[in-house]
């Protein structure tokens, strides 16, 4: 267990070192970013030395690292705000957005998984098959907009945008956040449902559920009782991945319904080479896939007696 | 509405009017030119007087995580927007004549050639923090843009070799040559008024004397602010709140208003205008500015130095048809040069540079043939691309080869706009002759795109600043835009409209064309009917 913490931490070491040496490579900086066309050399040469650009990167990757490593994400340097206050809010919508997401997905995939899995290949089966794969094929954005003409458009039950602010209630904002949630519902739906159905007709050949059959139980109760638990393991890696990508893979969808989350911040940062701020984000991001790879293990762990006590 | 507060000595332009407000989708609006410069309203949203209340929520294309409240960064809409909704500045364009009117100074005066300049405050102004607006504050908020600043606005405030007070409520300007448009300058939108402690502004307290007090700035996100109940303007600031979401996506903007969840977004997709006209309780609005797309050639490279290769690319292009194709209609031709037909001094008598082959030929021929690379990306112009692939065809019928380089949209404005021989750039306009010339075109300014240097140009330009007499004036700035036309090293295919829409509960009276969105003044000047 300490390893793996050991090497999730070292994994985040890498990223940072790869996101500094990458936003380098980026050609212009922050300052060419901020004054855009009206860049004069005189302007430049200033603005480079306000905002401590002046100071070599390798300098700059140190100090920030220094900082991380005391909990200090530093100054963002194009507004001069604190990076914790500046992503504190959007991680809260991000996750927020993720979270609502997730409720809806995975009881979703879980139960359309094994109801695939218990009528294999009948019609039910096949349709949900069809429905799944489609909606996964087509791109969140055009999935987004479906649903923005329909439900927002023609019919107005939701709103076009999911502004959301401090001010709404809970409610509110769930009912703001339902067409995003949809979308990315609609997005990764298949890949769990799909690994559900096929981790649990994979063991539905093996001679324990044979047994089961012989003994007179009904199909449901083999599945749920019997395959489920010993199928757990992949469906709950593919879950984490999942959950990861709501998280980090939502920026499209952010974009289409103007959602403040994290996002649209990282693409705004790497667009102005605000090297601190993209670095933060970054780790976060990192850290919620170390995260959760690290849960899925340890609840496949729990969740094997085989593995939960090794002989 | 009329103010009545006006005193402006110097400029009261004589300007035609059909010029520029046109409004579209809105069939009970008319406006009537009159003479004299002041347009006759009729129609409903152009009744005399809003109307006090509600929430005007605006959705903008701009915006971002980096802005900050600074006025010395303000580049995109929404800061600019934002600081004319909570900030003033010493004077305003009139929505309705262009006219440069005091808005925090009271009246202002040109002596001694120009060259000396006096504003005489508006009294009893109150900034939002409660103090009373004087001298020293204005001062204090013009040294935050010179010295070791890196403010756009220190260029152009270069020219101001001392400032000092004469009273609480007169501020003094000795320039260092004359300038008959400093009151222009001035009111730059960078230079907000703010108030000052000890000699200095807080940049980013967001405090000003505007129409409405900030409540919440998130970057990138929203702005939100409340009426200023001690707002100087009585005529002003109708709405009891404003906020402004940044909505970067196009198509995102265009179902926020189609859905109600604002009241007025801007840039409209060219594309889909006409769809969302259609739309019911939806307004399109399109004025015209002095924003303009060009091709910039760099006259100090082989082989843009030759006029005839410029000339020879100047005649090889169909205006009307990048006006019709990459615009949608929703703008006029250009005449290579950067002054618009709405400005004061634009040469109405210039002949209109039409596509030529033959005479593109006989140039290019006389050049030993012309063969060319053109750097775009849509960084520069949305549809600058399409324009530069219409340029080539256009070109190859006159013989002229164009290969059309596209460059990534990411850091254009620093590797390819004033790197590569010749590209694509858009231009705000500038609500000056002067200062357009003085910004792009004057040998050695530093956003001389084509790196041009006409010794008779620059002579006029200075001739032109301290003129004072209109007559003498319009004549030089006739000059001034025949010889950029002819000799010049930008192509200046178009002027854009600025195109974007208003539920039909938004009245307005007649729009300013100096920035998007009425001025980007419609927090203070709009109502709901």
């Amino acid at each position: 267990m300490a390893q793996r913490i050991a090497l999730g931490l070292l994994t985040l070491f890498v990223i940072s070192l790869l996101i500094a040496f990458g936003v380098e490579l980026l050609p212009g900086d922050l300052a060419q970013e901020i004054l855009g066309q009206g860049a004069t050399p005189e302007g430049l040469r200033v603005l480079r030395l306000q905002l401590g650009l002046d100071t070599p990167p390798h300098i700059r990757y140190l100090d920030w690292l220094g900082g991380m490593v005391t909990g200090d994400m530093g100054l963002s340097l194009a507004n001069k705000r604190p990076i914790a206050e500046l992503i504190g809010p959007r991680l809260s919508n991000t996750l927020f957005l993720g979270g609502f997401a997730a409720m809806i997905a995975i009881p979703i995939a879980l139960t359309l998984g094994i109801l695939a899995a218990l009528y294999r290949n009948s019609l039910y089966d096949r349709g949900v098959n069809i429905f799944t794969l489609t909606s996964i094929s087509f791109p969140e954005f055009f999935i987004a907009y479906i649903l923005i003409l329909f439900f927002a458009i023609k019919l107005g039950w939701f709103p076009g945008i999911s502004n959301i602010s401090s001010e709404l209630s809970f409610l509110d904002k769930l009912y703001r956040t339902l067409l995003p949630a949809a979308s990315l519902t609609l997005v990764v739906v298949a890949h769990m449902m799909r690994m559900t159905r096929a981790s649990i007709i994979n063991l539905l050949s093996s001679p324990y559920i044979e047994m089961a059959h012989l003994k007179g139980i009904k199909p449901l109760r083999i599945i749920t009782r019997h395959a489920l638990p010993n199928a757990l393991a992949p469906i709950i890696n593919v879950i984490a991945i999942n959950l990861a990508y709501l998280v980090v893979g939502v920026v499209i969808v952010e974009v289409v319904f103007v959602y403040p989350g994290l996002g649209q911040l990282l693409v705004d940062s790497v667009s102005k080479r605000d090297v601190p701020v993209v670095q933060a984000c970054s780790m976060i991001f990192a850290s919620v896939y170390i995260f959760l790879n690290l849960s899925a293990d340890v609840i496949s762990i729990v969740t094997n007696p085989r593995l939960l006590y090794p002989r | 509405m009329k103010k009545t507060q006006i005193n402006n000595k110097p400029l009261i332009l004589d300007r035609k009017v059909s010029r520029r407000n046109f409004l579209r989708g809105s069939a009970a609006l008319g406006i009537a030119g009159s003479t004299a410069g002041l347009l006759t309203m009729t129609g409903n949203a152009f009744a005399a007087g809003g109307k006090r209340g509600g929430r005007l929520r605006a959705g903008i294309a701009h915006g971002s995580t980096t802005d900050s409240l600074d006025p010395a960064t303000y580049e995109n809409n929404f800061t600019i927007q934002l600081n004319y909704g909570i900030q003033n500045h010493l004077g305003e364009v009139d929505a309705a004549t262009g006219a440069m009117v005091p808005e925090l100074a009271e009246s202002w005066e040109a002596t001694n050639g120009a060259q000396t300049w006096i504003f005489n405050l508006r009294q009893g102004v109150e900034f939002h923090n409660g103090k009373t607006m004087d001298a020293d504050d204005v001062i204090a908020s013009f040294q935050h843009h010179m010295g070791e600043s890196a403010s756009p606005a220190r260029s152009l405030l270069d020219q101001v070799s001392s400032m000092r007070k004469d009273g609480n409520n007169r501020v003094i300007f000795e320039l260092s040559g004359g300038n008959a448009d400093f009151n222009f300058v001035a009111s730059d939108y960078h230079i907000a008024i703010k108030p000052s402690k000890d000699g200095k502004i807080d940049p980013t307290d967001g405090i000003g004397t505007g129409g409405y007090v900030l409540k919440e700035f998130e970057p990138g996100v929203r702005f939100l602010a409340e009426r200023h109940a001690n707002f100087f303007k009585s005529d002003r600031a109708w709405f009891d709140e404003i906020e402004m979401i940044s909505i970067i996506d196009p198509a995102a903007r265009q179902n926020a208003l189609a859905t109600g969840e604002v009241d007025t977004i801007d840039r409209i997709d060219l594309k889909t205008a006409h769809l969302l006209a259609r739309q019911s309780g939806v307004n399109l609005e399109e004025v015209t500015g002095t924003k303009h797309y060009t091709f910039p050639m760099r006259t100090d490279t082989a082989p843009f130095d030759d006029n005839n290769v410029r000339l020879a690319l100047k005649y090889a292009l169909k205006r009307d048809e990048l006006v019709e194709k990459v615009l949608y209609g929703h703008g006029t031709v250009g005449n290579d040069h950067p002054i618009a037909p709405s400005n004061q001094y634009h040469a109405s008598t210039l002949p209109q540079r039409e596509y030529d082959p033959d005479k593109a030929r006989f140039y290019a021929e006389k050049a030993g043939g012309v063969k060319v690379q053109l750097s775009a990306a849509d960084a520069a112009f949305p549809g600058a691309v399409d324009a530069a692939v219409l340029y080539q065809e256009h070109a190859t019928a006159a013989g002229i080869e164009i290969e059309v380089v596209r460059e990534p949209n990411d850091g254009y404005w620093s590797n390819v706009w004033m790197n590569k021989p010749w590209g694509a750039c858009y231009w705000g306009g500038r609500p000056t002759e002067d200062w357009m010339f003085t910004t792009a075109y004057q040998g050695g300014a530093s956003w001389n795109d084509t790196f041009w240097k006409n010794d008779r140009f620059d002579e006029l330009l200075l001739l032109g600043r301290a003129e004072t007499n209109r007559d003498t004036r319009r004549a030089i700035y006739y000059e001034m835009q025949q010889i950029v036309s002819d000799d010049g090293g930008a192509v200046v295919p178009m002027f854009a409209n600025y195109v974007f829409a208003t539920t039909d509960k938004v009245g307005h009276s007649a729009m300013a064309g100096n920035w998007d969105m009425d001025g980007a003044k419609y927090f203070e000047r709009w109502w709901f009917v």
